[in-house]
């Protein structure tokens, strides 16, 4: 092996000085691993461009919709982040924070869409808005527990979204169908990787499985609420832009069913939570975790960042 | 030639393990003298093995515990998108970390016994880490400062004489390029911003700068471990013409920030064609890698905690693969 394998290296040193001569090499999908989105995948900056070019508009009832999901993806993302840097393993840290990210991305566009029926970007959304407002389904704001509550969460979590977003890629919104067509596809790996750990935690030691029953014991509480139809949610199946949230639950019994029964657990004898999340009311976690999320932002209202 | 004041070859050794360590010196130092290539599972001298594996450990340490600092700010990020671009940045570290750890391993230690020598307070880190993030534009200055002297320092690692840790290094080049732009345009969105923004720009860069400029390691009459390392093709310029050259890129891309660095001092010197930079404060950088910064009891015991409470799913993984292993055979 001689040096010349690494010239492209060599000449990439002229990046450090990108932003001051002008652009570099360096903004091509190649260049780094931190582009979250490979290839021409749709992006919130481009939704919000066709939102200023008055190319797409969400009527009231879509963007409500919208709100829901997005709120749900932002939630999870705040809480997912958190175990950047304390993982179990560096390969955790990675995954765990790539599910996190992917989230945030779902979440950035469907706030992107949904802001415009109301005129307000993703970040007004995101940041000036108080608990009641917020729409996220309890489950979603559940703390992280050990790992293995917050891999019992991401399990029920990405079943769930992978049968909404299947069935949202044939939404009639152009817009929700897109979104949900590029996010699909990062919630079905989200589904292998708590799948995977599910049946590790619950079949290998004596105290991981002790822990896995008992995270999904915390969790399992809030699986009904993601599944409930309610006035928008029939108005939107109607006009084909959504599905009824209870026709996705057979199907998530079936597939989450088959991996609890090859791990040998069994779906938690618990009552559920009356949840309540779409309509704004919360438990008490939140109010945390928007202070944590939102104190910068508030504390210089219209800055940009 | 290159390794000529190595330890030599044991007594005890029988005639034909001199050969073979004989032959493989000779190559060892064609291959060095030709600037090529020493990969695994060639000859090298035990002293050049133990130099990589102290410098590629310690850069992987780096990397973790440099995580850190910047996770600090990933609930509290001021808009989706920085969030976003901050999460994709501590995570290409952690990815960075493991290129590290197995550029490591490949010289004959584990990860493990790499992750227990760290958090047992024996292995050593990237000093500056262990200031802390009290502010927004600190991720700024980082990505500016931080990253972009790690930058300096590790391009010309792309051209390190051992080929895994080279290799590691392109690619870990190529994000830091990224790293340092995004932060570079944090800094300049709060400089164009309002003046409290403005104010905590300035304020990151004054306290990020110094401790940025000790990145690249004592000055050159005071550095031991230097030459003999140039002298093997890891390190290819010396930590003060390094610190020079990153001095200079500072200074031009500061007046584009339109903020300044906190050094009266700074001078291109005509005759040196060198850029010179004042004091800097080699007694607090001696303090802080001995363990009396800010933040080294706290970044340890970070990492001590994360890695203490993810015993168990280590071992859960471990039995599960191999309960699995059993079944197949079996089958």
């Amino acid at each position: 092996m001689t040096t010349k394998d690494t010239d492209f290296a060599i000449e990439g040193h002229g990046d450090i000085s990108v932003g001051v001569h002008g652009a570099g090499a360096s903004g091509d999908g190649s260049a780094s691993a931190t582009r979250i989105t490979p290839g021409n995948a749709l992006r919130p900056e481009d939704i919000a461009l066709e939102i200023s070019r008055g190319q797409v508009k969400p009527t009231e009832d879509v963007a409500e919709f919208a709100l829901r999901i997005g709120d749900d993806g932002l939630i999870l993302a705040q809480r997912l982040g958190h175990w950047i840097s304390r993982a179990p393993e560096l390969e955790e840290d990675i995954a765990l924070g790539n599910i996190a990210l992917d989230q945030l991305g779902h979440a950035r566009s469907f706030l992107t869409y949904a802001g415009a029926a109301w005129d307000k970007s993703e970040d007004d959304l995101a940041y000036f808005r108080r608990e009641h407002e917020f729409r996220s389904a309890h489950l979603f704001e559940q703390p992280n527990g050990d790992f293995a509550v917050t891999i019992a969460r991401q399990f029920i979590v990405s079943f769930y979204q992978y049968e909404l977003y299947t069935k949202l890629m044939g939404s009639t919104d152009a817009t929700i169908a897109a979104i949900s067509a590029k996010a699909v596809k990062e919630v079905d790996y989200h589904r292998d990787h708590s799948a995977q750990w599910v049946l590790r935690l619950a079949g290998g030691t004596d105290e991981s499985r002790a822990r896995i029953i008992q995270g999904f014991k915390l969790v399992w509480p809030y699986v009904d609420e993601l599944f409930e139809d309610d006035e928008l949610t029939t108005r939107l199946a109607e006009a084909g832009v959504a599905v009824q949230p209870s026709s996705l639950r057979a199907e998530f019994d079936r597939l989450t069913g088959e991996i609890m029964a090859e791990a040998e657990l069994e779906v938690p004898g618990v009552p559920q939570s009356l949840g309540g999340g779409r309509k704004g009311k919360h438990s008490e976690f939140l109010g945390y975790i928007l202070a944590e999320m939102q104190v910068l932002a508030r504390e210089h209202p219209g800055a940009s960042w | 030639m290159a390794s000529q004041n190595l330890q030599s070859v044991p007594a005890e050794l029988s005639p034909e393990e001199q050969e073979r360590e004989a032959a493989g010196q000779a190559y060892f130092d064609r291959i060095i003298s030709e600037d090529s290539r020493i990969e695994p599972r060639d000859w090298m001298p035990a002293a050049y093995r133990k130099t990589l594996l102290r410098q590629i450990s310690q850069h992987a340490h780096s990397e973790i515990i440099g995580m850190q600092p910047e996770a600090n700010w990933i609930t509290r990020a001021p808009s989706l998108k920085r969030k976003s671009i901050l999460m994709a940045k501590v995570q290409d570290e952690a990815g960075h970390g493991l290129y590290l750890y197995s550029a490591a391993e490949t010289l004959g230690q584990s990860r493990d016994q790499m992750m227990e020598d760290l958090i047992a307070g024996k292995a050593r880190y990237s000093s500056i880490f262990n200031y802390p993030t009290i502010s927004w534009a600190d991720m700024g200055a980082i990505g500016w400062l931080v990253d972009g002297a790690a930058i300096c320092n590790q391009v010309p690692l792309c051209r390190a004489s051992y080929g895994p840790y080279g290799r590691a290094m392109v690619r870990i080049c190529k994000e830091e390029s990224f790293h340092q732009r995004q932060g570079f345009e944090i800094l300049l969105e709060l400089s164009n911003g309002t003046p409290a923004q403005k104010q905590m720009a300035q304020d990151a860069v004054n306290r990020w700068y110094a401790p940025s400029l000790m990145m690249f390691g004592p000055p050159d009459d005071d550095s031991p471990n230097s030459k003999q390392s140039m002298a093997w093709n890891i390190k290819r310029f010396s930590n003060d013409e390094l610190r020079s050259r990153f001095v200079g890129m500072m200074v031009e891309q500061v007046r584009v920030l339109g903020l300044t660095l906190p050094d009266k001092d700074i001078r291109f010197n005509e005759e040196t064609k060198k850029w010179e930079h004042g004091p800097l404060d080699w007694n607090e950088f001696k303090e802080v890698l001995a363990g009396r910064g800010p933040c080294n009891s706290q970044r340890v015991e970070r990492r001590r905690e994360a890695h203490e409470n993810g015993a168990w799913v280590r071992e859960a993984a471990v039995a599960y693969a191999r309960k699995q292993a059993q079944k197949e055979n079996a089958a």
